[in-house]
């Protein structure tokens, strides 16, 4: 009795946890097919348009292999520029004095705009990949450093003074300690590159690549075919949400241990 | 007994130690916290530091933890530098800080299995260790609960029992029962005393509570600002209840001054 009440109390919820989170995006898709109506259709194309492009996208090895390839260069700049940084950011915690000399440069850094980097690339490097590596690690650099040093910073000083009074190794340390206190700073950290690389990504592509998500998007302008930008957009928004939906599982299972308030913010 | 002989045979022993804070060239931009404090604590023997609050005595027990250097003077704990020599006293020194300090990421029985964990004990053995400790202090089936599921006093004890649990010889107690309720706190304490005499431990135990520090210490060491010890008296178990008054007017008298 009390199982079947639950399950009725808890239906009409998820339906309205459901219906909250639809509502925007279908509200967002009626205007966009009801201006498809009134408008030629390289400017708003109906919205079975794009889902036949979309679908063409992920139907076809060779079409996917371009989203595979920005993905890969998502993923291997955003890698490349979080090693780099949490070895900056560890050197900058550890030692006060390359912390005042690398912090400036790093604000420097911060400054540059991304096309400037694509611009750099272009004349630093040849080939596509190397260039694109170098966009996407300078450009997320700056930001994985500071995220990374203020986790390091921010980590409770009474904590650490407590795990030293054990006499760890170095090792020990960071498995038991510092790790553990980092991780939400770390992941947030990735939750916001991952949007920012995605972006990006694109512009480094449009400019200096020969396949991927931007290179296509560029084709797609060349030939006005505002079907085929969307449906290449998306291919990208598709993956910025399964990451951050991976990122908030890997979230429930790794701060399981936090207390849950009934009072929320 | 000279001080060279007092190092040779005690677990715990302070000569001329001075601590000073700040980075100033000179003596006014310095704050003295400790101030050639010499002092020796024998094996087994229960002492509480006593003071008032600010008199140096967490400078102190950081020192004697090995957290912090003395800027002069010498600190031996088992005839090592706790500073310097850092890893020898591995598994050697057990602390109990004031407030508990557990990983909040850690279940009370992970946050038990930490200090075994840094002494490369195999995981089955340290599990029955740890799970032990939890039993003896009252905290059986809340193993696996994480610390904000567990109030202050059942917290306070996963810490004694994260202390006990690496049969550490020696005991460094920071004020572990004062942010507790009366009653929870004495309770504790008891039952800490207890534990303490049970296991043979050398326990250097830091208080601002008179009541505390006679309830607990074989030995009370009253200290006054900046970490100078004022008066340094053994509590025998005979004593009459006219001596023991005696004792706190004395110490009263000295923490007043």
């Amino acid at each position: 009795m009390a199982r079947s009440m639950r399950k009725r109390g808890a239906f009409p919820h998820t339906a309205m946890r459901a219906a909250e989170i639809l509502a925007p995006f279908l509200l967002l898709a009626a205007v966009w097919q009801i201006a498809s109506y009134n408008f030629p259709s390289y400017l708003f194309p109906s919205l079975i348009d794009v889902f036949v492009h979309t679908i063409a996208i992920f139907a076809s090895w060779s079409l996917f292999a371009e989203v595979l390839a920005t993905v890969g260069r998502i993923l291997a700049g955003l890698v490349g520029a979080f090693l780099l940084g949490t070895a900056i950011a560890t050197v900058m915690a550890r030692f006060r004095g390359i912390d005042r000399f690398l912090a400036p440069i790093l604000n420097f850094f911060q400054g540059i705009p991304a096309l400037s980097w694509v611009v750099f690339a272009i004349i630093w490097f040849h080939g596509t990949e190397p260039r694109i590596f170098f966009i996407m690690t300078m450009t997320a650099l700056p930001a994985f450093t500071f995220q990374v040093l203020d986790a390091l910073r921010g980590m409770s000083n009474d904590l650490v003074e407590m795990v030293m009074s054990f006499r760890p190794t170095r090792g020990k340390m960071f498995r038991v300690m510092i790790l553990p206190a980092i991780l939400p700073d770390i992941l947030t950290a990735w939750k916001v590159n991952l949007g920012n690389a995605s972006r990006v990504v694109v512009v480094a592509e449009l400019v200096g690549a020969t396949g991927g998500v931007g290179y296509e998007l560029l084709q797609q302008q060349q030939i006005f075919d505002m079907a085929g930008a969307l449906a290449w957009t998306l291919q990208l928004v598709f993956f910025v949400l399964i990451m951050q939906k991976i990122i908030a599982l890997i979230e429930a299972y790794a701060f399981r241990y936090r207390a849950i308030s009934e009072r929320s913010l | 007994m000279t001080l060279a002989a007092d190092a040779r045979e005690a677990e715990i022993h302070l000569e001329h130690v001075s601590k000073w804070f700040g980075r100033g060239e000179n003596d006014a931009e310095m704050l003295r916290a400790v101030d050639g404090l010499d002092i020796s604590i024998a094996r087994g023997e229960m002492v509480a530091l006593l003071g008032k609050t600010g008199c140096g005595k967490s400078t102190t027990f950081n020192m004697i933890c090995g957290l912090l250097a003395p800027s002069e003077g010498t600190v031996r704990v088992q005839g090592c530098d706790p500073f310097k020599n850092f890893n020898d006293l591995r598994g050697k020194i057990a602390v109990v800080f004031q407030n508990d300090r557990l990983l909040p990421w850690r279940t009370a029985i992970g946050n038990v299995e930490l200090g075994l964990e840094m002494l490369d004990m195999p995981r089955p053995e340290g599990r029955k260790i740890a799970q032990s400790w939890l039993s003896r202090l009252g905290l059986e089936g809340h193993e696996n609960d994480y610390p904000h599921a567990l109030s202050g006093g059942m917290r306070q004890r996963v810490s004694i029992a994260r202390a006990f649990a690496t049969d550490a010889s020696i005991l460094l107690c920071d004020e572990p029962f004062s942010a507790l309720d009366e009653i929870t706190g004495q309770r504790l304490r008891e039952e800490f005393a207890n534990l303490v005499r049970e296991n043979r431990k050398t326990a250097v135990f830091i208080t601002h509570s008179i009541n505390e520090a006679l309830q607990i210490g074989d030995r009370v060491v009253v200290m006054t600002r900046p970490a100078k010890i004022a008066y340094d008296v053994r509590l025998g178990d005979g004593a009459t209840s006219e001596q023991n008054a005696a004792i706190r007017a004395r110490i009263q008298d000295v923490l007043a001054a």
